[in-house]
C-alpha cells in the first residue's frame, strides 16, 4: 500500500475538517479553500476563526504588505539597508503564524520579517537589523524566535532540534521553521527532516515555494513534481497548500500544529506563492528572470485581495479599516525608524562582549588594546 | 581513586554528568546500544535509558544542527562526530550556526553544546579518519578547543567542557585511548578549560605540545638529555581555544627557545599561531627562532607511512638543536 492510500486511510477514519489534504496524491491538487474571487470552495469550510481573529489576520497580511513597500522606499532613501522584500508571501507568514501561540517558537530566515513581526519582534528591530546596528538580532527575552537565519537551511536541523526538545519533555510547543524552495535543495533541509521524522519532533517545516531561488527556477531546482511530495521520503506529512489563501495557510498549519502537540510528528507544508518584489533590494532585477505576463498571473492571485473579498462579503471589512491600518503601521514605522536613526551603531567592544558567555583573555586583551587605542587616536 | 584509560576517563566524565544533571544527553553516530565506534559512550544508554542516548541517523550537520536546537531549549548535549576527518560535514552548523549564536543574538542565546571528536593518527585507520583539524576551529570565534593528553584531565576536562556555556570542540587523540592509563578520582572534578600544564619544568627549551604529541615530547625531552644534557620544559595546551598565553610566555621567557609540536599540517596550524603570539609577547627573550616540528602540508598519509608522517622523537630532537645551535 502506497503511503498516500494508507494516508487516506487513516485521514478518514479520523475526523478530518479538511479533507483536501489527501488529494495531494502526486501533488497535482493545491489545497486550497478560498478561491481567487474571495469565495469558499465547494467541499471546503472555512477555518474555526471568530470574526474578530479573521479581521486581525487581515489586518497583520495589510500591515505587512504596507511595511514592505514602505521598508522598499526607505531603503532607496538610504535609510534602511538590507532588505528581502516579502509583498506577496503576506498570507503564507501571516495565516501560518496566526495558528501558532505564542509559546510556540520560531525559526524564520531573512525574508520572514512578518512571521517575526506577527510573533512579537518589534519593528524597531527590524530596522536594527536592516541597518546592520547593534543588537539587531537581540530577540526579546519574551519573543520566542531564533535570529533571522542566512544560511540557507541552516536553521532547518535547529528546528528539527527544538521539536525534539519538547517531544522528549512532553511540552505543548511546537518549533516551526520558514524557508523558501531553494532551500529544499540544501543538505540541511534533508537532515533536518530527517532528523525531525526520526525523532517524532514537534517541528513544522513551512516551505514558502515562491518560484525562484534568487533567479533560478523551481524547474531547475528539482525533477520533483511538487515539494511537499518529499514528505513521502521521510515518512512524515506533507501538504501542498495555496499559499495566497490565507484559509487553507491557517488550516494546514493548525492541523500540523495539533498533529505535533499530540507527539504524532512533524509537517512538511509547501505554500505555493510568489514574491511580488525582487530578491532584495540589493540590485537584483527580476525582469532579467520573470515575464510581465508570469507577473500579472500573479498579481491576479492577490492573497490581500482574495480575503478582503472574502471579509467585505461577511461584512467585516471596508475602506476606513483598511486606512486605518495602513496609517497605524505607517506612524509605527516613521517612529521606529527616527529613533534607530538616532540609536549608536555600536562598538567592537561590545561585540566582543557577546562572542562569548564569558571573555576569554586573548580577546579581553583585544578589547583592552583597543579602547585604549581609542582613547588615546 | 581508580587506575582508568584516557577512554574510560572520558565515558566516566559523561556519565558522572548525566548522574548530575538530567539536561545531560549523548547523541551520535553507533553512541546509543553499541556505546559507540570507540566505547566512549558505552553503558550509557543501558544505564540512562533512550531519552538520555541516542543513535541518530548518520548526518553530521543534522547531529550538530540538531543539537543546537536541543541545546537553546535547555538540554546539554554532547554529541560525538565520530573521526574527526568528518567535521568538514558539519563545519556551518559549528562555526557559523553554534559559534555565532550568542554574538549574533547579542547574548540572548548561548549553545551549551559538547562536540567529542576522536582525532589524530598513529592508529592505522582508513584514509580521512586521522586528520587533526583543530586549527579550523582556533580561527572559529565563538566556539572553545579542547584537547587532553591523560585520563585524569580527560574526565576533568570533558566535565568543564560540558557544563560550559558555549560550546566546546573535544578532540579526543585516538592513539592515547587505551595506551595511557592514569589515576582519576571516581567522583566529578574539573581542570579549567583555558589553562595550559607544565608537565615538565626545565630551563633550556620550551616544547610546546597537546593530545598524542605530549607523550611524543616527553619522549623527546628524554632523548634530548641524554643526547646533549638538553634541560627542556614541556607544556600540555589541554585548551586550544583560548590559548594560555600566561604559561607559554613565562615559559618561553624562562628558557629562551621554544619548539611548537602538532600532527597536523604545518601551514596555518596551531603552531603559526603561537610563534605569532611568542613574537608578539616575548620576542626579546628569544635566543633563536621558534621551531615547528608537525605533519606536513599534505593531507594526512595512507596508514602505512603514518609513522614516517607523523613528528617523532628524533624530529622533535632536531628541532630542540636547531634552536641550541642557532
Amino acid at each position: 500500500m502506497n503511503y498516500w492510500n494508507f494516508y487516506l486511510i487513516k485521514l478518514k477514519r479520523g475526523v478530518s475538517v479538511v479533507p483536501k489534504t489527501m488529494e495531494l496524491k502526486q501533488g497535482t491538487e493545491m489545497f486550497q479553500i478560498l478561491n481567487e474571487n474571495g469565495e469558499i470552495n465547494d467541499g471546503q469550510q472555512a477555518p474555526d476563526l471568530s470574526d474578530d481573529e479573521l479581521k486581525d489576520m487581515y489586518a497583520w497580511m495589510l500591515k505587512i504588505r504596507t511595511f514592505d513597500g514602505r521598508a522598499i522606499k526607505l531603503n532607496r532613501q538610504g535609510r534602511l539597508g538590507f532588505y528581502a522584500p516579502m509583498a506577496g508571501q503576506e498570507a503564507c507568514q501571516i495565516a501560518s503564524m496566526a495558528a501558532l501561540k505564542k509559546s510556540d517558537w520560531l525559526f524564520p530566515s531573512y525574508r520572514d520579517m512578518g512571521t517575526a513581526m506577527y510573533h512579537g519582534f518589534p519593528v524597531e528591530q527590524v530596522f536594527l537589523y536592516s541597518r546592520g546596528q547593534i543588537n539587531g538580532m537581540k530577540v526579546p527575552e519574551d519573543v520566542n524566535m531564533f535570529p533571522p537565519q542566512i544560511i540557507i537551511a541552516g536553521h532547518v536541523p535547529h528546528c528539527a532540534g527544538a521539536g525534539w526538545a519538547y517531544r522528549l519533555r512532553d511540552e505543548d510547543k511546537v518549533a516551526i521553521s520558514f524557508f523558501g524552495d531553494g532551500a529544499t535543495s540544501e543538505g540541511d533541509f534533508h537532515e533536518g527532516l530527517n532528523f525531525a521524522a526520526v525523532y517524532d519532533a514537534n517541528s513544522i517545516f513551512f516551505c514558502q515555494n515562491n518560484q525562484y531561488a534568487i533567479s533560478v527556477p523551481l524547474s531547475k531546482q528539482m525533477r520533483s513534481e511538487t515539494i511537499a511530495q518529499k514528505a513521502i521520503a521521510y515518512g512524515i506529512h506533507g501538504i501542498q497548500v495555496d499559499g495566497n489563501d490565507a484559509l487553507a495557510v491557517y488550516q494546514a498549519t493548525k492541523e500540523a500544529a495539533d498533529r505535533a502537540r499530540k507527539g504524532e510528528g512533524p509537517t512538511l507544508i509547501e505554500a505555493v506563492t510568489y514574491r511580488f518584489g525582487p530578491h532584495t533590494m540589493a540590485g537584483d532585477d527580476p525582469g532579467r528572470y520573470r515575464t510581465k505576463e508570469e507577473e500579472q498571473e500573479w498579481t491576479n492571485k492577490d492573497p490581500l485581495v482574495r480575503f478582503r473579498k472574502y471579509l467585505e462579503s461577511k461584512g467585516l471589512w471596508n475602506d476606513e479599516e483598511e486606512e486605518r491600518v495602513k496609517e497605524e503601521i505607517l506612524n509605527e514605522m516613521n517612529e521606529a525608524i527616527k529613533k534607530v536613526e538616532k540609536m549608536p551603531k555600536g562598538t567592537v567592544e561590545e561585540l566582543i562582549d557577546d562572542t562569548y558567555t564569558n571573555i576569554p583573555p586573548i580577546l579581553q586583551k583585544q578589547k583592552e588594546e583597543y579602547v585604549r587605542w581609542k582613547e588615546e587616536k | 581513586m581508580a587506575t582508568m584509560t584516557l577512554i574510560k576517563a572520558i565515558n566516566d566524565a559523561m556519565r558522572v554528568e548525566m548522574e548530575r544533571d538530567e539536561n545531560v544527553v549523548v547523541l551520535g553516530e553507533d553512541v546509543g546500544v553499541n556505546g559507540g565506534v570507540f566505547r566512549a559512550t558505552e553503558g550509557l544508554y543501558q544505564t540512562f535509558g533512550e531519552k538520555r542516548s541516542f543513535d541518530t541517523p548518520l548526518a553530521e550537520s543534522g547531529i550538530i544542527g540538531a543539537s543546537i536546537g536541543l541545546a537553546t531549549m535547555g538540554f546539554k548535549p554532547v554529541a560525538e562526530i565520530q573521526f574527526a576527518g568528518f567535521i568538514y560535514e558539519c563545519m556551518d552548523q559549528i562555526s557559523t550556526q553554534a559559534a555565532r549564536l550568542s554574538f549574533r543574538s547579542g547574548g540572548r542565546f548561548n549553545v551549551p553544546l559538547t562536540i567529542r571528536i576522536p582525532y589524530g593518527g598513529g592508529v592505522k585507520t582508513p584514509e580521512m579518519h586521522s586528520d587533526s583539524l583543530e586549527a579550523l576551529f582556533l580561527h572559529s570565534p565563538g566556539v572553545k578547543v579542547v584537547v587532553p593528553s591523560n585520563p585524569y584531565d580527560a574526565k576533568g576536562l570533558l566535565i568543564s567542557a560540558i557544563r560550559d556555556e558555549d560550546p566546546v570542540m573535544f578532540y579526543e587523540p585516538m592513539k592515547l585511548y587505551r595506551s595511557v592509563k592514569g589515576e582519576v578520582p571516581e567522583e566529578a572534578y574539573t581542570v579549567p578549560i583555558g589553562k595550559a600544564n607544565v608537565v615538565q619544568e626545565g630551563s633550556d627549551v620550551t616544547l610546546i605540545a597537546y593530545g598524542a604529541m605530549v607523550p611524543m615530547a616527553q619522549k623527546a625531552a628524554e632523548k634530548a638529555e641524554k643526547e646533549r644534557g638538553v634541560k627542556a620544559e614541556v607544556i600540555d595546551l589541554r585548551t586550544i581555544s583560548p590559548l594560555d598565553l600566561e604559561t607559554i610566555i613565562g615559559s618561553v621567557e624562562k628558557t629562551g627557545r621554544a619548539v611548537v609540536i602538532h600532527e597536523a599540517a604545518q601551514t596555518g596550524g596551531v603552531g603559526a599561531e603561537i610563534v605569532a603570539r611568542i613574537n608578539e609577547e616575548a620576542i626579546l627573550s628569544l635566543e633563536a627562532p621558534v621551531q615547528r616540528v608537525t605533519g606536513f602540508d599534505t593531507p594526512y598519509p595512507p596508514s602505512a607511512i603514518e609513522d614516517e608522517w607523523l613528528p617523532t622523537p628524533e624530529r622533535i630532537c632536531a628541532g630542540i638543536y636547531k634552536t641550541l645551535d642557532f
